[in-house]
């Protein structure tokens, strides 16, 4: 199990039963367990979702949409029954939050999911696991049954006559792009991992067709403190518009990384020197990709800024999922670049054009201008494939996969250039079979 | 032929599922684990359990990362390439294990004891670099800890 580390000025509401034997729903229940859900019962949906409103909870998935406005989307009424999913598929370069969760604190995921599904009407609810987390099922599969054996799950729930939820757990066999919604709809269903075009929305047709609300694992293990605390309670914890706390993985070239639970809004270079403990081996810092690998890179001169998704935004970059990568003056930016177009072009599902060829284009390219064959046009080549990509492919893979390299060449330019024509590298060269990636 | 054994997991498995091809990815993963690898006689038996065509079942198997349609070694080691193991030192561990097994990333040890393949990102970034053997997660690698590691499988 990996161990757990701690810093004065992390807030912990999330990660508050973190390393106390919480897996155990005896202690859950100890630690104030099960009580928002009841809460939740006894005071209705109308007061759920509108707590969650106060509260400022955005989603910790990555694209930071206000959570208690998504619950409320879903219709009230409907023929076809409504479901929650969580999304446990945690795979985004530099992510390293969620299963943390679920092994620490798995029944917060089942009364968070029990929440959502009272706050829209559902009386079911899916737990993805992507496929290399099948090493947290047990954990999950235990909580879930030890919660069915309490009457906390099935049947006219906590002895509430017609109060019913089920929950089921389910692993996928590895797949990036299965983490976008509508990808991991079709995954559950037993299909490949392409996306769904829309309209319409999941919160009108989902999953099996029903009504569904998909949230990231952090956002639903949030709703139960938030309703313990009290949304406003929470907001204030946060900044402006970005209520409460997140989980941030910060990984890379720092003396502690580990995952912290900061306030919404913390100072990014905080974060890092102070939170992690500045840079390994008192190196330089040179670049720092703020929240999972499509988060166009920040300088050494631009840390001093919010990590709420706002003050990221007006940064020119995003929160993300709340993986910080930190990068020393040894990294390449160019190799760096290559690597993270390469995961891209690995699991672009290959449904439209410009995501499978352009992440292909761009790898190729990179490969090339890394191993010393590129010349000028390179760069301007790989300026407008990417700039193509964005915003014409079905689902925003195509984005995470163009924006990145379109930051790293404007803020790196100069690194770029002198990867022209001539230039060997002191390592060996990257060979096509090494790019190939993961064989099967 | 799929054995008693996988019929049951598969049958346990499906009373769960609301329908029978939700249950495509697991039946897979259910003969995986008994077999190492999907084979085209295995697609064809579950084919006919679960009531979908091979070609269904193989666009989905060939869709995920952790379904292999081809034999394997007794062991499969999947070493992390994705950014933050990368910049941790995880080209030294995945040249380390290399040729400490005498073969490369996508093949098997001629002895049958190891498969090796890169995977991406693990959710283990702050605990780079990191690889899974047999869907054991192992963190923090270095050379000696890689050693040691690869030594408990036989
Ligand atoms: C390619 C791709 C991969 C994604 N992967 C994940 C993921 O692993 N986990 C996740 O929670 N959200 C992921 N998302 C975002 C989800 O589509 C979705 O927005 C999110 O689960 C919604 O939950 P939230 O509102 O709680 O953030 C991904 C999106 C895309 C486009
Ligand atoms: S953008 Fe990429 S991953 Fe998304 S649907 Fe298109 S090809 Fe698939
Ligand atoms: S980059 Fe290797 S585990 Fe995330």
């Amino acid at each position: 199990m990996p161990t757990l580390v701690s810093h004065p000025d992390e807030v912990k509401i999330i990660s508050r039963r973190f390393g106390a034997g919480a897996a155990d729903i005896e202690k859950y229940l100890e630690l104030d367990g099960y009580k928002a859900v009841q809460m939740a019962i006894e005071k209705g949906a109308e007061w759920v979702i509108n707590e969650m409103k106060i509260s400022g909870l955005r989603g910790r998935g990555g694209a930071g949409f206000p959570t208690g406005l998504k619950w409320s989307f879903v219709p009230k009424q409907s023929e076809k029954p409504k479901y929650v999913l969580v999304n446990g598929d945690e795979s985004e370069p530099g992510t390293c939050k969620d299963h943390v969760i679920f092994l620490h604190d798995p029944h917060s995921v089942i009364e968070g999911t029990m929440i959502a599904g009272l706050a829209i009407g559902a009386k079911m609810g899916f737990i993805y696991l992507r496929g290399e987390y099948r090493y947290l099922l047990k954990v999950v599969e235990k909580a879930v049954a030890d919660a069915y054996a309490k009457g906390f799950l099935g049947k006219n729930i906590f002895g509430k006559e017609g109060v019913d939820f089920d929950i089921v757990t389910q692993t996928g066999a590895g797949a990036y792009e299965v983490g976008e919604e509508s990808a991991l709809m079709e995954s559950l269903e037993g299909k490949r991992g392409v996306p769904r075009i829309k309209p319409p929305f999941p919160a009108v047709v989902g999953l099996y067709g029903g009504p569904t609300v998909i949230n990231n694992a952090e956002t639903i293990a949030s709703a139960p403190h938030i309703l313990l605390m009290g949304g406003e309670a929470y907001a204030k914890v946060g900044s402006e518009r970005n209520g409460g706390t997140r989980l941030f993985g910060i990984s890379g070239h720092v003396e502690r990384p580990g995952v912290y639970e900061l306030p919404m809004g913390y100072n990014l270079k905080k974060a890092i020197y102070e939170v992690a403990g500045g840079v390994k081996g008192g190196r330089k810092l040179k670049a720092v990709v703020p929240g999972g690998s499509s988060c166009p890179v920040l300088k050494a001169d631009e840390l001093d800024v919010g990590l709420d998704f706002d003050q990221m935004g007006k940064a020119g970059t995003m929160l993300g999922s709340g993986g910080i990568v930190v990068l020393d003056e040894t990294v390449s930016i160019v190799e760096f670049a290559l690597r993270t177009i390469k995961f891209y072009q690995h699991e672009s599902c290959g449904w439209c054009i410009p995501c499978r060829e352009g992440t292909d284009w761009l790898k190729k390219t990179l490969t090339r201008f890394y191993n010393g064959y590129g010349n000028k046009k390179d760069i301007a080549n790989i300026q407008y494939l990417a700039e193509n990509m964005m915003g014409r492919t079905f689902c925003p893979l195509g984005d995470a996969a163009a924006m990145p390299t379109l930051g790293f060449i404007k803020k790196f330019r100069e690194e770029f250039e002198e990867y022209l024509e001539g230039h060997r590298t002191e390592k060996a060269l990257i060979t096509t079979e090494e790019m190939i990636g993961a064989a099967h | 032929m799929l054995t008693a054994e996988e019929r049951r997991e598969i049958e346990i498995k499906l009373a769960d599922y609301p329908n029978k091809q939700a249950m495509s990815i697991e039946s897979m993963l259910i003969v995986q684990r008994h077999r190492g690898w999907v084979s085209d006689e295995s697609l064809g038996d579950l084919s006919e359990l679960l009531g979908l065509s091979v070609a269904d079942l193989d666009g989905v198997a060939t869709f995920y990362n952790l379904i292999r349609r081809r034999p394997v070694g007794r062991h499969v080691a999947m070493v992390c390439d994705s950014v933050s193991c990368w910049i941790m030192g995880g080209e030294r561990i995945r040249d380390r294990l290399c040729s400490r097994l005498d073969t490369t990333l996508g093949e098997t040890t001629a002895d049958g004891r190891f498969t090796l393949l890169p995977i991406v990102c693990l959710g283990a970034c702050d605990h780079a670099p990191a690889m899974m053997i047999d869907g054991k997660l192992y963190e923090d690698l270095d050379e000696q800890r890689l050693d040691e590691v690869v030594a408990r499988y036989k």
